[in-house]
C-alpha cells in the first residue's frame, strides 16, 4: 500500500515537474524585467503607427505642462514629449540590440579564435583587446565618435568599437577551458577540422552565458547611446532620442517635464534588460536549476515528516 | 590474433615544460598487432596516460616515433586529421566529459560511423552499437545528463568503435566507474575490439581487469617500461620487484581486513636501479 502511495506521488511529482516553468523564470525581478523589456520592444517597432504627434511637428503651444492633450507635455519648440518619448524608443532601442549583436559576434569571433588556436594567435588578438580595454568606455567612444563626426550611425560604430573587447575575454576563457575537454578531443580524433570542431562542440556550450552577458549588456549600450547623444555626438536635432532630449531639457531647467520623462524612460529600460539578464543567467545555469529544485523538495519533505 | 602490427611506437620520450622540464615518458616503446589488447600498468604518475596520448596523437611526444598501420601519427594540429589516422580511437577516463552536453548521443555515435564512411567502410546505424554495448536503442535521442556514468562510458565506447577503429587507446575507461560496472564494461570493450580484429592499448591501476582481458601487459614506473611480457605470466611470476610490489598491493576479499602495507621510499628508489625485464 505505502509503495503504491510512494509511485503516485513520485509519478504526480513528475507530472508537476514538467508542466513547471523553470524556478529562474519565476522570479518577481525576472517577470518585471521581462514584461518592461518586451512592452519597450513593442513600443520600439510599432510607435510610428500611433503615437499622436508627428514627433517633430511644432504644432502645440509651447512648454505646456503634462495633461490632458499632451500626455508628458510638450518641449521649448511646441512638440509633443510623449510623442517624441516613443519615436525615441523606435531609435535606440534597435540600434542598442544591433550594436550588443554585432559586438557579440565580433568579440565571440575574436575570442574563440584566440583561444581556441592559442599561441601567437592569441597572444596577437588579446593584446589588441587589451588595447582598446585600456581606456576608459566613454571617452574612446567620444574620441572615435567625434573623429568620425557626430552621427547616430557614428555613435553606434563607436559603442561597437568599445563593447566588443568584454566578449572577447569572455568567449576566450570560456572556450580555453572547454578546448581541452575530452569531448573535444574525441572529436577532433573523429576527424573534425578546427573550425567544424569550434562550431559543434565548443560553441553551443558557451551560447548560455554569452546570452546573459548580451542581456546585461543591452542596458550598457542603451546608456553609452544616450550618453554619446547627451554629449551631441550621437543623433542630431531634430532626431527624437532620449539623451538627446535630456540634454536639450537643460536648457529650460524649470520645466522640470523635459527631462524627467526621457530619464525615466532609460531608467526603466536599462534596468529591465539588467533583470531579465540576471534571471536569465539562473535558467541556462543548469546545476543552478537543479540545486534549486533540490533544495525545494528537501525542504517539502521536511515539513512532510513534520505534519 | 594476427601477426599484423598496427601500433608501433618506439622510444616515446614525452617531456612537459617546467624548470626542470618533466620527463614524463623515458624511452618506452610497443607494439600492438591486430585483434591484440596490451594493457600497460603502473601507479599514476607513471606516464601511462603520456603514452597515450602520444600514441593517439593528441600531444607530440619529444622524441620517438609513433607508427599506426605503416604510417607515422602526426599530432592534431591545426589541420584536420588525415583520414587514415581516424582509425585510432580513444576511450577517456572521465564519462563525464567525454560527450557534448549539447547534443543528442545518437547524433554523438554518427559521428563515428561518418568517419567510418569517410574511410570507405560500409556504414551503420547509431541503434546497433547501442544495442552493441547493452543500451537501450531509444536512448539515441536522449541528452548525455540522461544517463549513469557507466551508461555515458558505454556511448563514449559506442562513438569510438562506430568509427571502425584499427586501434582503440583506452585511458583508464573504467576506473570511473563503479566496481560491478568495471569488469562487464572491461569485457564488453575487449569482445567488441577483437569482434572488430582491431588492436587495443589498455591503461588501468586495475590489475583483477587486466589480468582477465590483456594478452600482454606492460608494467611502467617513473616513466619507463619495467617489465612487459605474457599477462599470465608476468602474474605468475613477477620478475621485476616493481611487479612484485604492484601484484602485492592488490587487497583480498578474505574478510581479514588486511590492507596491503604501501612501499618504503628505500624501496622505491631501488626499483629504477633494478633494469627492465623483457621477454
Amino acid at each position: 500500500m505505502s509503495t503504491d502511495n510512494r509511485t503516485d506521488a513520485l509519478a504526480s511529482a513528475g507530472r508537476r515537474t514538467r508542466l513547471r516553468w523553470p524556478r529562474a523564470w519565476r522570479s518577481p525581478l525576472g517577470i518585471v524585467g521581462a514584461v518592461i523589456a518586451i512592452a519597450w520592444v513593442i513600443v520600439a517597432f510599432t510607435a510610428s503607427w500611433w503615437v499622436p504627434f508627428e514627433p517633430n511637428a511644432q504644432v502645440l503651444p509651447r512648454l505646456q505642462e503634462p495633461g490632458v492633450d499632451t500626455l508628458l507635455g510638450t518641449d521649448g519648440t511646441g512638440r509633443d514629449i510623449f510623442s517624441r518619448l516613443m519615436t525615441g524608443a523606435t531609435v535606440t532601442i534597435p540600434l542598442a540590440l544591433m550594436l550588443v549583436v554585432a559586438a557579440m559576434v565580433i568579440g565571440t569571433v575574436v575570442g574563440a579564435v584566440a583561444g581556441y588556436f592559442g599561441r601567437w594567435v592569441d597572444e596577437t588578438l588579446m593584446r589588441i583587446t587589451d588595447l582598446v580595454m585600456a581606456f576608459p568606455t566613454v571617452i574612446l567612444a567620444m574620441v572615435i565618435a567625434a573623429s568620425l563626426g557626430p552621427s547616430l550611425f557614428n555613435a553606434v560604430i563607436a559603442a561597437i568599437v568599445v563593447s566588443w573587447p568584454q566578449y572577447a575575454r569572455v568567449t576566450r576563457s570560456l572556450v580555453l577551458g572547454l578546448r581541452g575537454q575530452n569531448y573535444v578531443i574525441a572529436g577532433r580524433l573523429l576527424g573534425r577540422s578546427p573550425l567544424t570542431s569550434l562550431t559543434v562542440d565548443i560553441l553551443p556550450n558557451i551560447v548560455g552565458p554569452m546570452l546573459v552577458l548580451a542581456t546585461l549588456d543591452i542596458g550598457a549600450a542603451i546608456l553609452l547611446l544616450s550618453g554619446l547623444s547627451f554629449l551631441g555626438l550621437g543623433a542630431q536635432p531634430p532626431t527624437a532620442e532620449w539623451g538627446s532630449m535630456i540634454s536639450w531639457a537643460i536648457q529650460n531647467f524649470d520645466a522640470w517635464w523635459l527631462g524627467v520623462f526621457p530619464g525615466l524612460a532609460i531608467l526603466t529600460v536599462v534596468a529591465a534588460f539588467n533583470f531579465l539578464g540576471d534571471a536569465l543567467r539562473d535558467i541556462l545555469d543548469p546545476t543552478g536549476e537543479v540545486a534549486h529544485e533540490n533544495q525545494a523538495d528537501r525542504a517539502a519533505s521536511a515539513t512532510g515528516a513534520a505534519a | 590474433m594476427s601477426d599484423r602490427i598496427v601500433l608501433d611506437a618506439h622510444d616515446l620520450v614525452v617531456r612537459y615544460p617546467g624548470s626542470p622540464p618533466v620527463v614524463a615518458v623515458d624511452g618506452v616503446s610497443l607494439r600492438i598487432s591486430a585483434g591484440e589488447t596490451v594493457a600497460l600498468v603502473g601507479e599514476s604518475g607513471s606516464g601511462k596516460s603520456s603514452v597515450a596520448r602520444a600514441v593517439a596523437g593528441i600531444d607530440r611526444p619529444a622524441e620517438g616515433e609513433v607508427r599506426f598501420d605503416g604510417g607515422a601519427v602526426t599530432a592534431l594540429g591545426i589541420r584536420r586529421r588525415a583520414r587514415e589516422l581516424t582509425a585510432i580511437q580513444m576511450v577517456f577516463q572521465d564519462p563525464s566529459t567525454s560527450l557534448n552536453p549539447r547534443r543528442r548521443v545518437g547524433d554523438q555515435v554518427s559521428d563515428g560511423i561518418t568517419a567510418a564512411r569517410a574511410r570507405g567502410l560500409e556504414g551503420s546505424r547509431p541503434e546497433e552499437w547501442f544495442e552493441r554495448v547493452g543500451l537501450d536503442t531509444a536512448a539515441v535521442s536522449r541528452f548525455p545528463h540522461q544517463f549513469s556514468g557507466g551508461q555515458k562510458q558505454r556511448i563514449a565506447i559506442a562513438r569510438a568503435l562506430a568509427a571502425r577503429p584499427h586501434l582503440l587507446v583506452a585511458d583508464e575507461p573504467i576506473s570511473a566507474l563503479d566496481a560491478s560496472t568495471q569488469t562487464s564494461v572491461a569485457a564488453l570493450m575487449r569482445d567488441l575490439v577483437s569482434e572488430l580484429g582491431a588492436g587495443m592499448l589498455f591503461i588501468s591501476h586495475d590489475l583483477a581487469v587486466v589480468q582477465r582481458i590483456a594478452d600482454r601487459t606492460l608494467v611502467m614506473y617513473g616513466g619507463r617500461v619495467m617489465e612487459s611480457g605474457d599477462t599470465a605470466a608476468i602474474w605468475a611470476a613477477p620478475r621485476h620487484p616493481y611487479t612484485r610490489a604492484l601484484l602485492g598491493a592488490i587487497p583480498k576479499p578474505d574478510g581479514a581486513g588486511r590492507v596491503p602495507v604501501s612501499p618504503t621510499a628505500a624501496e622505491r628508489a631501488t626499483w629504477t636501479d633494478v633494469p627492465p625485464v623483457e621477454d
